[in-house]
C-alpha cells in the first residue's frame, strides 16, 4: 500500500537558493565544538544547520578554526555525507544495497528520473525534489526500499513507485510544474487506439 | 554469576520476552525492515487498542530490536507463550487485543503458516528458521528492549564485565579470549585474543580501544542490528577489552547511515555511566573507561582500520602502510586496539560462559559462531547466527527456507564488495574463514545475498566494481585505476559492446590490483569479478559472444514483447505502460513498440496471461518481434 507522504519538518522551508546566509550560527557550532579530532563532527553540524555546506560556511569555520579551507573541502568532498550543493525540499533516497539492485532498484530510480524528470544525484529545477541513491538502508528483506523524507516504502516495483510519486505530486499541489508525469491513470484504456 | 537466560548452551530461545512488574507485553519488532514494512504504526495501534481495551494495567506494548525474519515482518511477540505474530496489518491488531489479550485465546488465523507442512505455528522457538540457529552476539537481539538497562541486566547482563574487573587479572582475561579460539567478526579472522595481546604489551600509557561500526558492505546489517539492538552488549565487550590492553578511552564509530543505532547507543552509554559501568570507576573496581560515539560521513573505506583511525582524528579516511600496526601506533599515534561490533558482543558471552563453552562451538579451525544477513532470493531474509563449520545449504535452504517463488538456487554472494559469488555446487563448503577463502570468496563481515536464475552474474559484478570503484579513496594507483579499466571493460559488457578478450583483460587487471594495492579495499575489490568469471564463464561468453543475456537482465540485451498466442487483448499491459509501447485494439493481440519500450518490467508484472515475455539475443529478438500480433 502506498502510504502518503507528510511535508517533512526538517526540511528548508524557505528558498533553498538563498545567499543571504547566517554565519553567526558557524561561531556557535565551532565554539561548541570539542578538541582535535571534532572536524567532522563540526562539519556534520554545519550540514544539518544549512542543509549543506555554503562556501560562506566554509570560509567562516576555515577563519575560526584556522584549519586551511583546503583542507576542509578535502573533507567534504571525500565523505559521501557532505554536499556543496542545496539539496531540494523533498528528499528521495532511492537503496541500491546488494540485495535491492538484484530485486531491481535501477528500475526505481530510473521511475523517479523519467516521472520527475531529474537526474539520479540531483535536484528538480525547481528545487522541490532531490533525488539520490544509498549503498544500503539495511531493510534487504523488503527490497527493493526507498525513503521519501521520513516516509519509508518497501516492496517496491516500478509501477508501485510511479503511484507514489503521481500521489506524491498530487498532495503536494505540484501537478502544474510536472505536467509530463506518466498518468497512466489518466491514460486508462489509453493505447488502445494506436 | 547468573545464567542468562536462553544461553545457546541450553538450546536456544529466541522469543524470551521477560515479563515486566507482572505485566504482560507486546512486543513489536523495530528493526530496520519491519520499520520499513510498517512497524511503528502497528505499535502505535496496539498502544491505542489497548487503551481501549482498558487493558494499560494489565499489558504493556514496548519495541524490540531486530527478532530475525525479517521477511515475516512487521512482527510481533504476545508474552502469554511467546506468540509469534507475523506480517501484521494495522486491521489485524484490534483482533489480538481483544481475542487474545482481553480474550486469552491465541488467534489462529494469524499465526505463522509453515510453508511445507501449512500447518500453524505459534512459537517463534518452533518455526525452523528459529530453531535452527545458536545465538551468541545475538542473543538479546530481538527479545530485550533496546532502550532498557534494565531488561539487559535482567538478562545477565554487565556480569561478564564485573567478574572480569573484579575478579581477573588482565592477562588472565587475555588468555580466556585466545582460549576461546575468537577471530575477528569483521571479516579478515584475525585472532582476536592475539590482538588484544599485541596491544597489552604495547609500552605507553595512553591506549585506545575502538568498536568498528562502519557496516558498509551493501546487503549486510548484523552489526547494526546488534548496535540498535542489544548496544549494552557491544559496550559491555569493550569495557572488558578496555581492562585487558589497558585503555582508558574508547570509541563506537558508526556509520553514517545507522541513526537509530547511534540514538539507542547513546542512550545506552548514558544509562551505563549512571549505573557506574562506565566512567572513573567501574564496578568500584578503581578502573576508569570513558566511551565515545564517532559518528562516520559515509565512506566505505573507513571500514579499513588505519583509514577509520584517520576519519576518528578529523582527516580523510584514508589508510595507510602497515606496519606500524594500530597496536602500536594507531589513534594519535598510540596503542589502539579495533575489534568489530559482532566479535565485541561476544566478548562477554566467552567471559561469562568460560572459553571452554565457546570452543566447544564451530570447527576446528573457527570457533564459536556467526552471525550473517541473509537476503536477496531467499524466502526468509533476516539475521542468521550458526555455528562455525555449518554449511552454506544448510543457512541457505534450511534456516533460509531456499529460493523465493519456486525459482532455482544460482549463487550465494559472501562478504559483500570484498567477497565472491559460490555457486550452486560448492553449497557445502562449511563456513569458515578458509573453506569460504578457497572457493575465492571470504566469509567477510556476514552478508549473504542469495541470487536466482533471473540473477546475472555479470551484472552483479559490474555493480560491486561500481560501488568500490567509487569508494576508492584514491589514494594507491592499482586501487584509483584499476578498478575504473575494470568497471569500464564490465560496463561495456552489459552494455552488449564485449569485446574478445575482455575477460583475459579483467583478469591480468583483478590480479595486479590485488597484488599490488595498499589496503583491503583494493586487494579484495576484484573478488566478486574473479569469482564470477570462475563459476560463471559461461554467461561472460553469452554477452560478449552472442550478445545475450542469459540471465535476461541486462536492458541493453533484451526486448519485451508479447505473446500472440497467449495475449487476449485485456488492454492491462497498455495501461500500465508508463511511455505508451504496448499498442493495439481491445480483444486483439497487443504488441510492445520496441522504439518506445523502455523496459521497466511494468507489463509484464501486470500480465494476467503471462503473454508478455522477455527475450534475448539478436535473432531471439527479432524473431520474438516479428511474431508479435501474430507476425
Amino acid at each position: 500500500m502506498p502510504r502518503r507522504v507528510v511535508r517533512s519538518e526538517q526540511a528548508p522551508d524557505g528558498d533553498a537558493r538563498r545567499d543571504d546566509l547566517d554565519l553567526t550560527q558557524v561561531a556557535v557550532i565551532v565554539d561548541a565544538g570539542d578538541a582535535h579530532g571534532s572536524l567532522i563532527a563540526l562539519l556534520q553540524r554545519t550540514q544539518n544547520e544549512f542543509g549543506y555546506m555554503p562556501e560562506p560556511a566554509v570560509d567562516e569555520i576555515a577563519r575560526l578554526t584556522g584549519v586551511p579551507a583546503s583542507r576542509i573541502y578535502g573533507i567534504i568532498t571525500f565523505y559521501a555525507q557532505f554536499s556543496t550543493v542545496p539539496s531540494g525540499r523533498h528528499k528521495i533516497f532511492v537503496c541500491h544495497g546488494t540485495a535491492c539492485h538484484v530485486a531491481g532498484a535501477t528500475r526505481i530510480t530510473e521511475a523517479f528520473e523519467q516521472e520527475l524528470d531529474v537526474p539520479d544525484g540531483k535536484s528538480t529545477a525547481d528545487m522541490e525534489f532531490s533525488l539520490g541513491a544509498v549503498a544500503c538502508m539495511g531493510a534487504c528483506s523488503q527490497a527493493p526500499v526507498m525513503r521519501i523524507d521520513e516516509e519509508t516504502y518497501g516492496n517496491l516495483s516500478a509501477d508501485h513507485t510511479r503511484k507514489v510519486i503521481r500521489e506524491l505530486v498530487k498532495e503536494l499541489g505540484l501537478e502544474a510544474r510536472y505536467p509530463g508525469l506518466a498518468g497512466a491513470g489518466s491514460r486508462a484504456g489509453g493505447g488502445g487506439d494506436a | 554469576m547468573p545464567e542468562p537466560a536462553g544461553a545457546p548452551a541450553a538450546g536456544v530461545k529466541v522469543a524470551v520476552s521477560a515479563e515486566r512488574d507482572g505485566k504482560r507485553r507486546v512486543s513489536v519488532c523495530a528493526g530496520t525492515a519491519c520499520v520499513f514494512a510498517g512497524s511503528m504504526k502497528v505499535r502505535d495501534v496496539f498502544a491505542l487498542e489497548v487503551e481501549a481495551a482498558g487493558l494499560r494495567d494489565e499489558v504493556e506494548v514496548a519495541i524490540i530490536g531486530c527478532h530475525g525474519l525479517c521477511s515475516q515482518g512487521p512482527l510481533a511477540v504476545v508474552s502469554d507463550g511467546d506468540t509469534y505474530y507475523p506480517r501484521l496489518k494495522v486491521k489485524d491488531v484490534k483482533r489480538i487485543v481483544e481475542e487474545h489479550l482481553a480474550g486469552g485465546a491465541v488467534v489462529e488465523k494469524l499465526l505463522y503458516v509453515d510453508p511445507d507442512s501449512g500447518a500453524r505455528v505459534a512459537c517463534a522457538h518452533d518455526i525452523p528458521f528459529y530453531s535452527q540457529q545458536t545465538r551468541i552476539a545475538l542473543r538479546d537481539v530481538g527479545v530485550i528492549d533496546p532502550e532498557s538497562l534494565g531488561e539487559y541486566l535482567a538478562r545477565g547482563g554487565y556480569e561478564a564485565a564485573r567478574k572480569a574487573l573484579t575478579t581477573m587479572p588482565p592477562d588472565e582475561i587475555v588468555d580466556e579470549i585466545l582460549a576461546s579460539g575468537l577471530r575477528g567478526r569483521g571479516g579478515a579472522g584475525f585472532p582476536t585474543g592475539t590482538k588484544w595481546k599485541f596491544a597489552r604489551s604495547s609500552p605507553g600509557d595512553v591506549k585506545y580501544v575502538i568498536c568498528n561500526g562502519d557496516e558498509g558492505d551493501p546487503g549486510a546489517f548484523m552489526d547494526a542490528s546488534i548496535m540498535d539492538g542489544d548496544p549494552h552488549a557491544v559496550i559491555e565487550g569493550m569495557v572488558i577489552a578496555s581492562y585487558a590492553i589497558g585503555a582508558h578511552e574508547g570509541f563506537i564509530y558508526v556509520r553514517a547511515e545507522y541513526p537509530l543505532a547511534v540514538r539507542r547507543l547513546r542512550l545506552a552509554i548514558a544509562a551505563a555511566e549512571e549505573h557506574g559501568f562506565l566512567g572513573e570507576d567501574v564496578f568500584g573496581s578503581g578502573w576508569g573507561f570513558k566511551l565515545k560515539i564517532k559518528e562516520g560521513a559515509g565512506a566505505f573505506v573507513c571500514g579499513e582500520e588505519t583509514a577509520l583511525i584517520a576519519s576518528i582524528m578529523g582527516e580523510r579516511g584514508m589508510p595507510r602502510k602497515r606496519p606500524p600496526f594500530p597496536a602500536v601506533s594507531g589513534l594519535w599515534g598510540k596503542p589502539t586496539n579495533i575489534n568489530n561490533v559482532e566479535t565485541f558482543a561476544s566478548v562477554s558471552w566467552i567471559i561469562a560462559h568460560g572459553a571452554a563453552a565457546y570452543a566447544a562451538i564451530g570447527s576446528d579451525t573457527c570457533k564459536g559462531t556467526k552471525a550473517f544477513s541473509l537476503a536477496g532470493k531467499v524466502v526468509n531474509g533476516g539475521l542468521a547466527e550458526v555455528p562455525m563449520g555449518a554449511t552454506l545449504r544448510h543457512v541457505i535452504f534450511d534456516i533460509g527456507g531456499g529460493i523465493k517463488d519456486g525459482r532455482e538456487f544460482k549463487a550465494v554472494q559472501l562478504g559483500g564488495p570484498s567477497g565472491g559469488c559460490v555457486p550452486a555446487g560448492l553449497l557445502d563448503t562449511p563456513v569458515d574463514y578458509e573453506s569460504l577463502a578457497a572457493t575465492g570468496a571470504i566469509m567477510g563481515s556476514g552478508g549473504m545475498v542469495v541470487a536466482d536464475d533471473t540473477t546475472c552474474m555479470v551484472d552483479l559484478a559490474r555493480y560491486f566494481l561500481r560501488f568500490t570503484q567509487n569508494e576508492s579513496c584514491g589514494k594507491c594507483v592499482p586501487c584509483r585505476l584499476g578498478t575504473k579499466r575494470m568497471l569500464e571493460i564490465l560496463e561495456r559488457i552489459t552494455a552488449g559492446q564485449g569485446r574478445d578478450g575482455d575477460i583475459a583483460s579483467l583478469e591480468l587487471l583483478a590480479s595486479t590490483i590485488k597484488k599490488t594495492s595498499l589496503c583491503g579495499l583494493g586487494q579484495t575489490a576484484p573478488n566478486p569479478v574473479l569469482t564470477t568469471i570462475r563459476y560463471f564463464r559461461d554467461e561472460y561468453e553469452a554477452h560478449i559472444a552472442a550478445r545475450r543475456c542469459p540471465a535476461l537482465s541486462c536492458d541493453a540485451l533484451i526486448a519485451y514483447t508479447i505473446d500472440p498466442e497467449a495475449c487476449t487483448g485485456c488492454t492491462l499491459c497498455a495501461k500500465k505502460c508508463p511511455v505508451n509501447s504496448a499498442r493495439g485494439e481491445k480483444k486483439q493481440p497487443y504488441a510492445i513498440d520496441q522504439a518506445l519500450c523502455i523496459k521497466c518490467d511494468a507489463c509484464r508484472a501486470a500480465c494476467k496471461f503471462d503473454a508478455v515475455n522477455i527475450v534475448s539475443g539478436p535473432h531471439e529478438i527479432a524473431a520474438a518481434v516479428a511474431a508479435q500480433r501474430g507476425g
